[in-house]
């Protein structure tokens, strides 16, 4: 479809940026407003993603029903989180498949982005007025890559970042182990999962970390910290929004 | 059921898994190289996706019309002078088996690599009735000297280091000379060859698996590195195939679509080094072969699956790449999943096949990071398959009741916007005010997470609260 003029956005900004850190959310209004869109937050809780990945479907769809509700008249709904993008624009359709609500849950779907997506495959973002001078590796996420094929578009406007220099770790595209609710189920594996992804970011020496979903950014930044490392992480859109003095993930709050 | 099964243990297994020190280091070496072999493989072939798509189409007609390809497949062996015997549990292929050695007066059995035979429980079966089984694969050879099961479906004994296997065969081969050096893996090899050849002339039968039956021809074929296979089949008077009921494709021709994504999914190869198609037993003017040709094709719960929300996971091809790619299987190893069928192909398979009762960890330890499906040659949906087993264990009421109410209870806000965004807002007021360090190293109701990890402290204000007040200035 055609861009609108000045796009109604309707940004669903996840439970965890909405309770841990609103920064990111932040940043995400700031992206979207300097690219010309109208940005509204309509009142909101969780995707219901908890509930689908534990089996619960009937809870799943109750959450569904009202964001789809909810979102329904915006020209587009963006997701600062791939995870969260990938439960509105695939999983939704999958769960009112046999259902009444079944060409509602589609049409929303169809509008469903993801914040780096979005910016440039919807709004061809190419320039970002902001400055990093440091050296930054990219965790990919699980679900924004392989459910939304979410890879360069982050990258690309991380490149447009002046003074910052992107460095690929090993494995860049391995679960960081977090899983949602795997990560407080089976906790074990999940750390030693995560430990590896601490290892590869330790082993390339970038002092930053960043990626796009905030779950999996709570568990590598836990984990670094647990392991007494000094890399910061953050979210890449604190940092495309010029928003990267705020502390990072599991660092004291500023006095 | 014959298989043993303990994926009632997951947890535990799990964590004696990660205590291991042999284990962590024998998953290291062999996951490397397995994920680095297939990404070449794969990258030299161009039309390597588009093969995954035919091959996916090939195994999805076949299970479509599994009916017709079974009966077109039935008649090819018998009209080439082979038996084919139906058995719709693993104690009727025991049984099947042990009825064709008793007939033969069999005392050993030269057996390739066979996950169907792991299945039957076949070994135990074998010995109880006082018959040798000998395992040529040499992973199959080392874990039944260890009285292991397989922890990988096509590298079965690749939780070992090389220098437990050495220690093995230093206890094991007991007429060899102490001091011989098996510190490289080519002198385990050439030891263990030796060892099986004798056995190889001496068995009475030969048994072993199908990664293909054709419809067309009635030929099974395996794909094997060591060539045992050939020697399992070939040497003894009778052979038997053992194979279940999803191995059918339609031609030779569909079979060889299938190769060419198998190996390179598997282990990098462009073709594993024997491809040994069997059709019948010995004709007269043949160089070799079996007097006599069995093929037994097992059930044990497939049709039910191919009636059902699962049935996809019939086109699976035994290529172990899930296993591979997946953060779980990498970090735990086969075992901790008390299946024969460990990682994602396992963790939907093993519930089907032996009930979902015992096995409900296994779909729900998956993070859903999705390389499986990534990586699958006949790409099936193995998250989604997961969550599938998860929504019956849901309903079933099977998973903790504690991890229920506490969705319950976390549902019944997130359902109420009005009561929520209160709730949470005092919340993480209070939490940001106690975690003024940025984050916890201990939380009353979070010890899972934080035994191994920090837990961040919020930033304070709700960004719903902040939005609002914002709209209002």
């Amino acid at each position: 479809m055609d861009v609108p003029h000045k796009p109604r956005i309707g940004l669903f900004v996840t439970c965890l940026v909405d309770l841990f850190r609103p920064s990111i959310g932040w940043a995400a209004v700031k992206l979207l407003e300097d690219a010309g869109c109208h940005v509204e937050v309509p009142v909101q809780t969780c995707c219901g993603q908890p509930a689908y990945n534990s089996g619960d479907r009937r809870l799943a769809k109750d959450l569904a029903r009202p964001v789809i509700e909810a979102f329904a008249a915006y020209d587009y709904i963006v997701v600062p989180s791939g995870s969260c993008a990938g439960m509105l624009a695939k999983h939704y359709p999958a769960l009112f498949a046999d259902d009444e609500f079944a060409g509602r849950a589609d049409a929303f779907a169809a509008k469903v982005y993801e914040l780096s997506d979005f910016l440039v495959t919807v709004l061809k973002v190419s320039a970002i007025d902001a400055e990093f001078p440091r050296r930054v590796t990219f965790h990919d996420a699980c679900s924004g890559l392989r459910e939304l094929g979410i890879a360069d578009q982050p990258r690309k406007l991380l490149g447009a970042v002046r003074g910052l220099d992107l460095v690929e770790m090993d494995d860049h595209t391995r679960c960081c182990g977090f899983g949602g609710t795997f990560a407080v189920k089976y906790g074990e594996i999940s750390a030693a999962i995560v430990d590896e992804k601490a290892e590869a970011a330790e082993k390339r020496g970038a002092p930053v970390l960043l990626a796009g979903d905030l779950g999996c950014l709570m568990n590598i930044a836990g984990r670094l910290a647990r392991r007494g490392s000094a890399i910061e992480v953050r979210h890449f859109a604190e940092v495309l929004a010029g928003m990267a003095d705020t502390p990072a993930i599991c660092l004291p709050r500023k006095r | 059921m014959s298989a043993p099964l303990n994926s009632a243990d997951f947890t535990a297994n799990a964590h004696r898994a990660l205590g291991d020190a042999h284990l962590q280091q024998a998953l290291h070496v062999s996951r490397d190289g397995f994920i680095a072999k297939r990404t070449k493989a794969v990258a030299r072939l161009p039309e390597f996706e588009a093969l995954r798509d035919a091959a996916r189409d090939i195994k999805a007609h076949t299970l479509a019309h599994l009916d017709l390809y079974l009966e077109a497949y039935e008649a090819k062996v018998r009209a080439c002078g082979g038996t084919v015997h139906y058995a719709a549990t693993t104690e009727t292929a025991n049984a099947i088996v042990l009825d064709i050695c008793r007939r033969h007066g069999a005392k050993s059995i030269a057996k390739g690599k066979s996950m169907i035979g792991e299945e039957m429980g076949l070994n135990a079966a074998l010995e109880a009735q006082g018959i040798t089984p000998v395992e040529t694969d040499l992973g199959e050879y080392v874990i039944q000297i260890r009285h292991e099961m397989p922890s990988h479906i096509i590298a079965p004994a690749v939780h070992l280091t090389k220098d437990q296997i050495a220690a093995d065969f230093h206890r094991i081969h007991k007429g060899l000379p102490p001091e011989r050096d098996l510190t490289e893996p080519a002198a385990l090899l050439t030891e263990a060859r030796k060892i099986l050849r004798e056995k190889f002339l001496a068995a009475d039968i030969g048994i072993t698996g199908a990664n293909f039956l054709i419809a067309e021809t009635g030929t099974s074929i395996i794909v094997t590195n060591e060539g045992n296979g050939d020697l399992s089949q070939s040497l003894p008077k009778v052979h038997i195939v053992l194979a279940s009921i999803e191995k059918l494709v339609p031609t030779l021709e569909d079979a060889g679509t299938l190769l060419r994504v198998l190996a390179r999914s598997a282990t990098g190869q462009d073709m594993s080094v024997y491809t040994t198609l069997s059709t019948g037993p010995r004709r007269a003017g043949d160089p070799d072969g079996p007097e006599e040709y069995h093929v037994i094709l097992l059930d044990n719960g497939r049709t039910k699956m191919l009636g059902s929300d699962f049935a996809e996971m019939l086109r699976c091809i035994r290529c172990g790449a899930c296993l591979n790619h997946c953060p779980v299987y990498q970090s735990i190893g086969g075992h901790a999943y008390g299946s024969i069928y460990p990682g994602p192909m396992g963790s939907v398979l093993t519930p089907g096949l032996f009930g979902l009762d015992h096995a409900t960890d296994l779909p729900n330890a998956s993070t859903l990071c999705g390389a499986c499906e990534s990586v699958c040659p006949v790409r099936i949906p193995l998250p989604k398959l997961l969550r599938q087993w998860r929504e019956r264990a849901f309903a079933r009421h099977l998973g903790p009741e504690t991890q229920r109410l506490g969705l319950a209870f976390w549902g019944f806000f997130a359902k109420r916007p009005q009561l929520y965004g209160p709730a949470v807002r005092i919340a993480m007021r209070g939490l940001a005010l106690l975690g003024g360090r940025g984050r916890f190293r201990g939380l009353p109701f979070a010890n899972d997470w934080t035994a191994s990890r920090d837990f961040p402290a919020p930033q304070g204000e709700t960004f719903q609260a902040q939005f609002a007040a914002r709209k209002k200035t």
